[in-house]
């Protein structure tokens, strides 16, 4: 077992998902599968090996610091699932 | 109808001329769309108010000689891609009600062009899958085949470009999802290199892997459409400060003396027979066209998959850390903010993004980030290695696009490990960061299409071009179409 119940409840739990006993079930069995394949990784030895992070050399993307218009407040407000006008509305947090 | 069978730039001829009007044909697609959608499913939102509005804008730059290539051509779009005003949905109830309020740069660019946007095409929930079955809302069905998949993740707009429900689309490939499809629907989808297209508005899944390209009936429509869309952005900061190419320069200019790199590795067990008999009869008309054929090695192709769901499944468990249902769609559940985030999330997101969402955060928690996330990113720069090596010996890699023609429906849904094996050809590429595009070369005995890739050095993509052009010159794979689509048919 590479991955238990608990440590899946666990994970759900730090994704913000809440899972149902069946698919607790089911992902414990098909991570497994899935992290058993990754071995596969621990064939090659990549100890003096740099890590890819990104394939483009990363470099400071900079631009002038010019106030620019941004997006229409009321269209961008209008996918709100709840608002108090120009505030997006959420549940008590204190 | 003989409208239906114009290529964009064959509609570019025909606009110039006052052959055609826009509007004429923004028409036509609309009532295809209506004869065929009930066999295909490719669409998730049809706009044909707002397409016929594009037209007339389009037949009055005609009309004041204002023309473009892509003006008035009528196009599809992933359902991942933001269009200002229609609604954007990643396939994903937890963004079933999203309505854009900005155009992504892609977008941009084809309307600035005066192109007709038909609709947005469904796919796998956040491009996540090989089939398109992992929408939340439809199943999308191979028009070669309708008890086939399409392919995925950009399953919709293969398909609506091979049912010609649109003249070309665009897709986003992060493992394979607009070069599978393509193969599988018959037509050609090309993976720029990472870079090439500016990602803003493309709504992400892995980062590093995403990048946006088009999908087409022939390859001068996909260098017409790389053309529109490329170029640098500064709205991306991963976008590359690359001058403005004319993709189309070089088709024609043959292939006399190129070296063809033939891998190994890819000609593995378990290869469907006919796929790899096309490939072959495929290596042989580009040999008799007077490209040299060279075997290499990419030695590494093995370890491919298993880096690839440990990195785009990190990236996407912290992409998708978005979704909270504050600011734009799904919210669910009462009480406090924590219920509203667990509720909103496991009714939101559908099997597949969760399983991806909890592989990533596990490779990326305490404890197992360097056995698993540290340990694949290491592995990825084998990989890019390979590639590096392997263009020292020819100019353009030469493999199969998927092991086996379109799967059917239902076949690999219940295996995920299955699933993700079906993409073992692509994926290399995006860890690579290289072009790649797929074109029809071949039909299997059940009369399901075949596919070539073709690789390429980053930021050659003319090479690509121009190889399958060559091709194409030569064979009429892409000329094809499915038939009996319309209703009434068997």
């Amino acid at each position: 077992m590479k991955i238990s119940l608990q440590e899946v409840e666990y994970v759900a739990g730090l994704a913000r998902l809440k899972l149902s006993e069946e698919e607790k079930e089911l992902f414990t069995g098909q991570l497994n599968t899935i992290l058993q394949y990754m071995d596969k990784l621990n064939e090659l030895d990549t100890a003096d090996v740099e890590p890819t992070f990104h394939v483009v050399p990363h470099v400071n993307a900079f631009r002038e610091d010019e106030p620019q218009r941004s997006m229409e407040r009321e269209e961008v407000m209008a996918n709100a699932p709840s608002r108090k006008g120009d505030f997006f509305r959420v549940p008590r947090i204190l | 109808m003989e409208v239906l069978t114009l290529s964009a730039h064959e509609l570019y001829e025909r606009f110039r001329r006052k052959d055609l009007s826009p509007v004429e044909v923004a028409e036509v697609y609309l009532k295809r769309i209506e004869e065929v959608e009930g066999r295909v499913g490719a669409y998730l939102t049809v706009d044909p108010e707002g397409a016929l509005r594009q037209a007339r804008e389009a037949e009055q730059r005609w009309r004041n000689g204002d023309g473009a290539p892509l003006t008035g051509v009528p196009l599809a779009i992933k359902d991942n891609i933001c269009t200002k005003g229609l609604r954007t949905t990643c396939a994903s109830r937890i963004l079933y009600n999203f309505v854009p309020p900005y155009d992504a740069t892609v977008i941009k660019r084809l309307k600035e062009q005066g192109a007709v946007i038909l609709g947005k095409t469904n796919m796998d929930e956040f491009a996540m899958g090989s089939s398109t079955e992992n929408s939340s809302f439809q199943l999308t069905k191979n028009p070669w085949g309708v008890e086939r998949t399409p392919g995925g993740s950009s399953g919709g707009s293969a398909a609506a470009v091979a049912a010609r429900e649109c003249v070309a689309a665009l897709g986003s490939d992060t493992g394979g999802s607009i070069r599978q499809p393509a193969a599988f629907c018959g037509v050609v989808g090309m993976k720029p290199t990472y870079g090439r297209v500016s990602r803003y508005g493309l709504v992400a899944f892995a980062s590093s892997l995403d990048q946006i390209g088009p999908i087409t009936r022939d390859v001068e429509d996909c260098a017409l459409l790389l053309e529109a869309i490329s170029g640098h952005d500064p709205c991306d900061s991963t976008s590359a400060p690359m001058p403005k190419e004319d993709f189309r320069a070089c088709l024609g200019e043959g292939i006399e003396g190129l070296r063809l790199g033939v891998p190994q590795e890819f000609f593995i067990e378990g290869m469907d027979p006919e796929v790899e008999a096309s490939i072959w009869e495929a290596i042989r008309v580009l040999e008799g066209l007077g490209a040299r054929v060279e075997e290499i090695s990419l030695p590494h192709t093995d370890y491919a998959v298993a880096t690839y769901y440990i990195i785009c499944t990190a990236e996407a468990s912290s992409n998708l850390a978005r979704y909270d249902g504050v600011k734009y769609g799904l919210r669910e559940g009462e009480g406090d903010l924590r219920e509203m985030y667990l509720e909103t999330r496991s009714r939101g997101f559908g099997p597949e993004v969760k399983r991806r969402i909890m592989l990533g955060t596990y490779v990326l928690s305490a404890g197992y980030y360097d056995a698993y996330y540290r340990k694949a990113s290491q592995v990825r720069t084998l990989i890019r290695e390979d590639f590096d090596g392997a263009f020292d010996r020819c100019e353009v890699i030469v493999t199969p696009t998927s092991p086996t023609p379109a799967f059917g429906l239902g076949e690999k849904v219940h295996d995920p490990l299955q699933m993700y094996l079906s993409d073992i050809f692509t994926i290399s590429v995006n860890l690579a960061g290289v072009p790649a595009l797929s074109i029809p070369c071949g039909f299997s005995g059940d009369g399901l299409p075949i596919g070539l890739q073709l690789i390429g050095k980053p930021f050659d993509e003319a090479t690509l071009l121009r190889v399958a052009h060559a091709f194409q010159q030569e064979t009429d794979y892409h000329l094809r179409s499915p038939e009996n689509l319309t209703r009434g048919g068997p």
